[in-house]
C-alpha cells in the first residue's frame, strides 16, 4: 500500500511518527500552512514558518524516505488578528516556491468579515500563481460554513477541480461532490470522521475525487489513519485498486495541477539510510 | 563557478531566453530578484551541469551576478533572497557568494549568510557554506568551528575549501578532542579527524 497523505502536519510531530509512517506505507505528504495552537502576533513568525515549510521540515521528511511539499496561506483563524494581516503581504514571495502545491489553508473559521477578505484575497492569489487552493471548513457550524465556502469558490471563478473542500462530513459531502469540487475527509481518533464512517461514505459515493488525509497536528490525532482507512477498505470488500485510488492517485492529481508536485526524484530509498536527523553542535 | 557557457549549453533556447530577461530585469531592478529567483528552476529545467550541480543553481548564480549593486548593499540583498529562500535558493545564494566577492566586490558583507548557515542542522547548508568565500573570509576561531561542525554532523572535510591552507595547531587540538570524546563513548572516530590532524601537522612541521 503506497500511502500520500495530502494533509498532515509534521511540524508538530516527532521522528518516531516518521519512521511509523515510513513503515506503514506513507511515501509522500503535503504540510498545509495552518495555526500552531498558539496564537501569533506577527507576520516575522509566519515567515519563520514558512521558511520551515519549505527547508528544515522536507529535510527532515527526506530522512525517513518521505517526500514532502506544502500550502501555504494565512489561516482563516490568525487571519481575524490584524497583527497577522501583513501575512498576505508576503504570500506572493512563497507562492513562487517551487515545494508550493497549493494556497491553503484558506476558508472560515468563525465566518467574521476578516476571514471573508482574507478567503478571497487568498482564491485571487491562486488564480494568479496558478495554484490549487486547499479549503478548511469549520468546526463549528459546519454545514453553513461549508454552503458559504462553496459559494465564495464559485464566486472567485477558479475552476472547481482546483479547489479541495476540506474536513468533511455525512451533512457536507453531497454538497461538495455536486459543486465539482475535490473531497478531503480528515480521519481523526475521536472527532471529525472515523475509519467505519469514511468507508460507508466510499460505498455510497464512490472513490471519484475522494481524498482522505489524517490531519495529524499537535492534538490528539494519528498518523497512520490514512493507512488505517486503506486496511478497512479491504476488509470492507474494496480491491487493493480502489485504495490506491483514494490514498495515492487522487491526492496526487489534485496537487500535481500545480505542476510543482515533484516524486520521481522523490522516491527517496537511495538517500533513505540511516534515517536519524543529524544533530549538530 | 561554472562558466557561462558551460550553463548556455545545458539550457534549451527557452531556458536562455528566460535567463538573458530575467538578468535583464535584475539589472535595470533589483527588486525583480525576488520573484526571478525561485522561478528559476521552473524556468531553466532541474537538470544538472557536468559539474554535478543543478542547471537552476547556476542560473540563480547568474541573476545574483545581474544586480547593479556592490559591497554591503549586494549583502544585503543576497542575505535578503537567502532569509526567504527555500533550500535551493540557499544553496545558489552560499554558492555565489564567492563569484560575487570576486566579481562584485562583496567584501565581508556575505559572512552574516555564512554564519547563519553554519548554525543551522542541514548538512546541504552548511556544505555549502564551508566553501571559497569561508575559506577566504572566516576568521581563525570561526573557520576551525565550521571546519569541527563539518565533522559532527558528517560532512565530508575534502568538501571543506581551504583546509590545507587553514589547519592549524589549535584545530588539530580541537580534532584530537573530538576524537577522543567519541573513544569514550565507545564509537568510531570518523576518518576525517586523522586528515585534520594530518593535514595541521604538514603545515605546523
Amino acid at each position: 500500500m503506497r500511502i500520500f497523505d495530502p494533509h498532515i502536519h509534521m511540524t508538530s510531530r516527532t521522528t518516531d511518527d516518521y519512521e511509523r509512517m515510513r513503515d506503514a506505507g506513507v511515501r509522500a505528504v503535503v504540510e498545509p500552512a495552518f495555526w500552531l495552537g498558539q496564537p501569533r502576533t506577527s507576520p516575522d513568525t509566519f515567515a519563520d514558518y514558512f521558511d520551515s515549510l519549505l527547508g528544515w521540515e522536507p529535510y527532515r521528511a527526506s530522512q525517513f524516505g518521505i517526500r514532502h511539499h506544502c500550502t501555504i496561506a494565512l489561516n482563516p483563524k490568525e487571519a481575524n488578528d490584524p497583527r497577522c494581516r501583513g501575512v498576505l503581504d508576503l504570500l506572493p514571495r512563497y507562492l513562487a516556491k517551487d515545494g508550493v502545491v497549493a494556497v491553503g489553508e484558506v476558508g472560515y473559521d468563525s465566518m467574521t468579515p476578516d476571514e471573508d477578505e482574507a478567503f478571497r484575497a487568498q482564491l485571487e492569489a491562486a488564480k494568479e500563481f496558478g495554484l490549487p487552493a486547499l479549503v478548511h471548513t469549520p468546526h463549528r457550524d459546519k454545514v453553513a460554513g461549508t454552503r458559504r465556502s462553496l459559494d465564495v469558490v464559485k464566486e472567485s471563478g477558479l475552476p472547481p477541480e482546483h479547489v479541495l473542500i476540506d474536513h468533511l462530513n455525512e451533512l457536507t459531502v453531497e454538497m461538495v461532490l455536486e459543486s465539482g469540487c475535490w473531497l478531503g475527509f480528515s480521519v481523526y481518533p475521536d472527532t471529525k470522521m472515523d475509519e467505519r464512517r469514511m468507508v460507508a461514505l466510499l460505498q455510497k459515493y464512490g472513490t471519484d475525487r475522494m481524498v482522505v488525509n489524517s490531519a495529524a497536528d499537535w492534538g490528539r490525532s494519528d498518523p497512520l489513519k490514512t493507512a488505517k482507512v486503506g486496511v478497512a477498505m479491504l476488509e470492507a470488500g474494496f480491491g487493493e485498486d480502489d485504495v490506491d485510488r483514494v490514498l495515492w492517485r487522487n491526492p496526487v492529481g489534485f496537487y500535481a495541477q500545480s505542476g510543482r508536485l515533484e516524486l520521481s526524484e522523490g522516491e527517496p530509498d537511495a538517500e533513505y539510510a540511516g534515517n536519524t536527523v543529524r544533530r549538530g553542535g | 563557478m561554472p562558466s557561462d557557457r558551460i550553463l548556455d549549453e545545458a539550457l534549451d533556447a527557452a531556458g536562455r531566453a528566460w535567463l538573458a530577461d530575467a538578468e535583464a530585469r535584475c539589472a535595470a531592478d533589483p527588486d525583480a530578484v525576488a520573484r526571478l529567483f525561485p522561478a528559476a528552476r521552473r524556468a531553466c529545467g532541474r537538470g544538472t551541469l557536468p559539474t554535478g550541480r543543478p542547471v537552476a543553481e547556476a542560473a540563480r548564480i547568474r541573476l545574483l551576478l545581474a544586480l547593479p549593486l556592490r559591497g554591503e548593499e549586494l549583502g544585503r540583498a543576497a542575505f535578503d533572497l537567502y532569509r526567504h529562500g527555500d533550500t535551493a535558493e540557499r544553496l545558489a545564494v552560499l554558492r555565489g557568494l564567492d563569484p560575487l566577492d570576486h566579481h562584485r566586490a562583496l567584501g565581508e558583507a556575505g559572512l552574516p549568510i555564512v554564519r547563519d548557515a553554519l548554525r543551522t542542522n542541514d548538512t546541504r547548508l552548511i556544505e555549502a557554506a564551508a566553501g571559497p568565500y569561508a575559506a577566504a573570509r572566516l576568521d581563525d576561531d570561526a573557520y576551525r568551528q565550521a571546519v569541527l561542525k563539518c565533522v559532527f554532523v558528517g560532512v565530508p572535510v575534502t568538501s571543506v575549501a581551504g583546509l590545507a591552507d587553514r589547519a592549524d595547531g589549535e584545530l588539530a587540538r580541537m580534532a584530537a578532542d573530538h576524537a577522543r570524546e567519541r573513544r569514550a563513548a565507545g564509537r568510531d572516530v570518523p576518518p576525517d579527524v586523522e586528515r585534520i590532524l594530518r593535514l595541521a601537522g604538514e603545515r605546523e612541521f
